[in-house]
This record gives structure tokens, sequence and C-alpha cells, in this order.
């Protein structure tokens, strides 16, 4: 589904930030990301959900070649991957439902086409009775839910999660985990970038381990 | 497109623990992606209402000014006058009898009047005061020649024929008058048209202003969107939506404003006509009486303004998305 080959990475002209990557992510996947601050996690979940090119080496998303999409086709690409970011990135004057359903509202699908999808959705995530709450007045746990609600209503081939877990206590992050091994037992590649070595040790899985900006597989 | 199987198939996963019954509202009406509220919408409606305003109060000045330049040209047009002078040896009155006898007996002529002496000492009162003894003073007699409707009579002939017949004598066909309004009214409407183009130019320029503000309050809402994979046209629109509704509203307000303004003018200068104050403004300023097409004019100057509203935003937000990504 997607593959690295010698990716190198540096911003302006600074040193390389991620270099050699050499590694695949198949479909139905589920690995987690790991490494030390500043290893380019950040950096190399930026390359996967296509916000950055690489100055050097080949990336191939589902089938295509990354360099050689114009915008309009990175959009597109990206509405197969969806995205959850540990400072949640929900849209304050929106209603939980209104977030959840963002990625339909983009591609300009009608609400009474999608509006059960989402409340069933929500109703899944534990939030039916938040719909028409707004962020603000969301707890950590919900809003972390509602990101991860909207990171999978469309169905995406791929989720990328950038630290789930760091803003909640790690009861609550062993929950959030639960439903990404659901998410990935019904048919989406999930990548958890994360160094919760405690979380990474609840579930056996690939991991994806940077260093330097070197990637370490190990399955 | 995707390969996962339907969410509704999953076992439940979440207990339920933590949900607020009492915030589980319906959703209303679909709340505009990019809010209201942060973009500088009312400065700049008034910036574009200001904007239209000024720009339809210049169009009506530069309309009145051609207006009133047009009928002075016309009144003037339709007559000329042959000065008399008095010249010693020769009889005034004699030559202003021969001057009118020659002039009625050109083509296109409909009307020949002499000013009397009283009324050539009106002319001169106002610089020389009243009473005056006429007989002492080189007094010039003037002959006012009305032209014939659509007639082009052979002014070069008639003046040839005075110089030779009546020397002291003199035409002028206001030609240099006409001209001098001429270039008067030509300059107003240039000057309307710079001012009309500084208009467009604030107005663009406050846009784009208001327009890169807009963008950069809500840079974290255009990543979120680029991050659920919206294109950058449907980015775009989400600002334009807002831009084009701000210079709808402001060309509104500013034509409106200038509809009723040029109205109240028209319906006190009606008002006020046959009074003494009313008929010198109308002397100086012409009649303001702006028809279908002037307020035509203003109603299209303020769909012109949310044009260029729309124009610029749509320049400045194209612009912005691309250096983004």
């Amino acid at each position: 589904m997607i593959r690295f080959e010698n990716v190198g990475l540096r911003y302006g002209l600074g040193q390389e930030v991620l270099r050699d990557l050499s590694f695949r992510i198949d479909g139905h996947s589920f690995q987690f990301l790991t490494g030390p601050s500043g290893a380019g996690k950040t950096s190399l979940l930026r390359l996967l959900f296509l916000s950055l090119l690489p100055t050097r080496g080949l990336i191939s998303m589902f089938d295509s070649d990354t360099a050689t999409l114009s915008k309009d086709g990175r959009a597109t690409l990206r509405r197969r991957i969806g995205i959850v970011f540990q400072d949640f990135r929900l849209l304050d004057h929106l209603t939980t439902f209104e977030n959840v359903a963002l990625p339909f509202r983009v591609v300009g699908k009608d609400e009474a086409s999608y509006r059960a999808e989402v409340v069933e959705l929500l109703q899944w995530v534990g939030l039916g009775d938040c719909m028409g709450a707004f962020p603000p007045v969301l707890s950590g746990g919900e809003k972390q839910r509602a990101a991860i609600a909207r990171a999978v209503i469309a169905r995406p081939e791929l989720l990328l999660a950038d630290e789930p877990t760091g803003n909640v206590d790690p009861n609550l992050g062993q929950r959030l985990l639960r439903l990404f091994i659901e998410l990935n037992k019904s048919g989406t590649a999930v990548v958890i970038a994360t160094h919760d070595i405690a979380l990474m040790d609840e579930y056996d899985a690939r991991r994806l381990v940077l260093h330097d900006g070197r990637l370490h597989v190990y399955d | 497109m995707s390969t996962t199987e339907p969410l509704k198939t999953l076992a439940e996963p979440w207990d339920g623990g933590e949900t607020a019954s009492s915030r589980a509202l319906a959703p209303a009406a679909p709340t505009p992606i990019v809010p209201g509220g942060s973009i500088a919408g009312r400065s700049l409606t008034a910036v574009v209402a200001i904007m239209t305003f000024l720009a339809a109060l210049t169009t009506g000045a530069v309309m009145m000014v051609v207006g009133a330049a047009s009928d002075w040209q016309a009144e003037v047009g339709r007559e000329v006058t042959i000065q008399v002078r008095p010249v010693p040896g020769r009889d005034i009155e004699a030559d202003v009898r021969a001057v009118i006898a020659l002039t009625r007996a050109t083509r296109g002529i409909a009307d020949v009047r002499p000013y009397s002496r009283e009324e050539s000492a009106k002319l001169v009162e106002p610089w020389l005061g009243s009473g005056l003894a006429l007989n002492d003073l080189p007094i010039p007699r003037m002959i006012v020649v009305k032209l014939a409707s659509g007639s082009t009579p052979d002014f070069a002939g008639l003046r040839g024929a005075l110089a030779a017949q009546i020397p002291s004598a003199s035409l002028d066909d206001h030609r240099g008058w006409m001209d001098r309004m001429r270039t008067m009214a030509d300059s107003a409407v240039v000057g309307g048209i710079a001012i009309l183009g500084l208009v467009l130019a604030v107005t663009v320029l406050s846009v784009t202003f208001a327009t890169r503000g807009a963008m950069a309050a809500n840079r974290p809402i255009i990543e979120v969107l680029h991050y659920v994979g919206a294109t950058d046209r449907f980015v775009a629109n989400q600002f334009l939506r807002h831009f084009l509704m701000l210079g709808l509203r402001g060309g509104a307000i500013g034509g409106g404003s200038a509809i009723v303004l040029f109205g109240l003018i028209q319906g006190a200068s009606a008002w006020l006509a046959g009074t003494p104050g009313g008929d010198e403004a109308s002397a100086l300023f012409g009649s303001f009486s702006p028809g279908i097409a002037a307020y035509l004019g203003i109603f299209l100057q303020a769909v012109l303004m949310a044009v260029v509203t729309g124009w610029a935003s749509r320049h400045t937000v194209n612009r912005t998305l691309e250096s983004i990504d």
C-alpha cells in the first residue's frame, strides 16, 4: 500500500532529519512508530500524510508516485488516509457532529446522505450524547475520540495517529488503543506514533523505530 | 475506495462512561466552516459601503458637471453676439441698424435683438454703478443673434461682410468660451475617472489586507481542511463566500445611501425651484435631475464593488493557498 525507497528529508539547507528510509506499510497492518523526541517521528508522519515531500528517494502510495502528484492529486489521495493528532485539531466553532462530518463536507456530500453514518459512529465511540456539543466543552478523552471519529468516518485505508494518548491518562490511553485495534480489525491499516513504551507493550505489533534519522523495523 | 468493513458491524468498544446527555443537541443548519466572526466583516463592509458611496457621488458630480456644461453649451451655441464699438466719426446707431439689416439677411438666423442703451448700461452697472451719463462713455452696443434650430449660418461670410461694411462691428460666435467649457467638462470626466480608479484601488487594497488577515487568523482551519482532503478550491470557496456577501452588503449600503441622497437632492431642488436660491443653484450647477440611467449606474457601481471585492479576495486567497502546503 505504501512503499518508501531510500527516502531522505531535510529542511532548507540543514542536515537530513530522515536518512535512507526504506520500508513498506501493508494494507490491514498495525504498527507503532517510535523513537526518542526529535528522532523525526512527526516528519515521517508528515511524509506519510503528504504534507511534506521528500528531498530524495521514492514514496509510492496507493500505486502513485507522490513526487508526480499535483496539489489536487495529493488532496484526493489524503482522503484515503485518516490522521489523528495529539492536540486533536478539532474546529472549536463546529459541533462534534460537524467536526466528525467534515471529511464528507469537503467532498461536497449532502448532510442527509451521511447523517446516519456520523451519528452511528459517534455512538460507537461513545459520543452519542455529545453530538451538538462544541469541542471546548468536551473532556480530553471525548476530544480525542471525536478526532478519531473524524479520521475514520470516511473509511480510510490507512490511519495515522500522532501521539494519540499523549494528552490523556493511562487508563484512557489503553481504551483508545483498544479503539485503534478494533478499527484495524475492521480493515484499516494503523500507524501509531508514540514514545509510550507501556502503551506499545499492551499490544504485540510491528515496531518502526526511528533513531538519528534512520529507521529500524522490528516485525 | 476503502477495504474496511462497515463500522456498525464492529463490537461496541466504548462503554459510554464519559458522556454528557445535556450536550446531546441535534445540529441545526450547517455552521460555516470559516466563522464569519473571524473576518473583519464590519470594518470591511463599512469600507466597501463608503467607497461605493464615494464612487456614486463622484459619478453623480461628474454627470452634473457634464450635464450643466452641455446645457450651457447648447444655450450659448444657439446664439451669437455682435458688438458694435463707438468709433469717432461714425454714427453708432446707424451702424447698429446696418448690422441688424445685414444679419437678418443672412440665412439661418431666427431673431436679431439689439440691446438698448439702457440695457447696455445695466450690463456695466455692477462695475460702474447706476445713473451713468451713457453719452459720456464709449460703451459698445450688443446685438444678440438667435440661430434658427438645426441651422448652421455662414459665420465666415457674415464676419467678412461686417468687416467690409461696418468696420466697428465684430462677431463673437462664443467658440472660445465653448472650447473652454468643453475642456472643463472633459477635465471633470478625467478627474472623475481618476477618483473612481483610486476608489477601486483602495477597495482592492482593503480587501486584500482583510483577506490576508482572515486567512492568517484561520490558518488552523485551513490546515485541518487540508488534512481531511479538501482541495484548494474548496478552501478558497469557504472564504470567497464570506467576502462576496460582504462586498454585496457593502455595495448595497453604499449604493442605497447614494440613491437616497440623490433622491433627496432631486426632491429639494424641485421644491426650491422658483425661489431665488433655487434659481441661483440651478443657474450654477444646472438642473440636478438624475434619470433612470443615473440610478442604474449607481446600481451597477454597487455590483462592480461587490465583484471587485470578490475578485480581490479570490486573488489573495489563491496566492496565499499556493504558499501553504
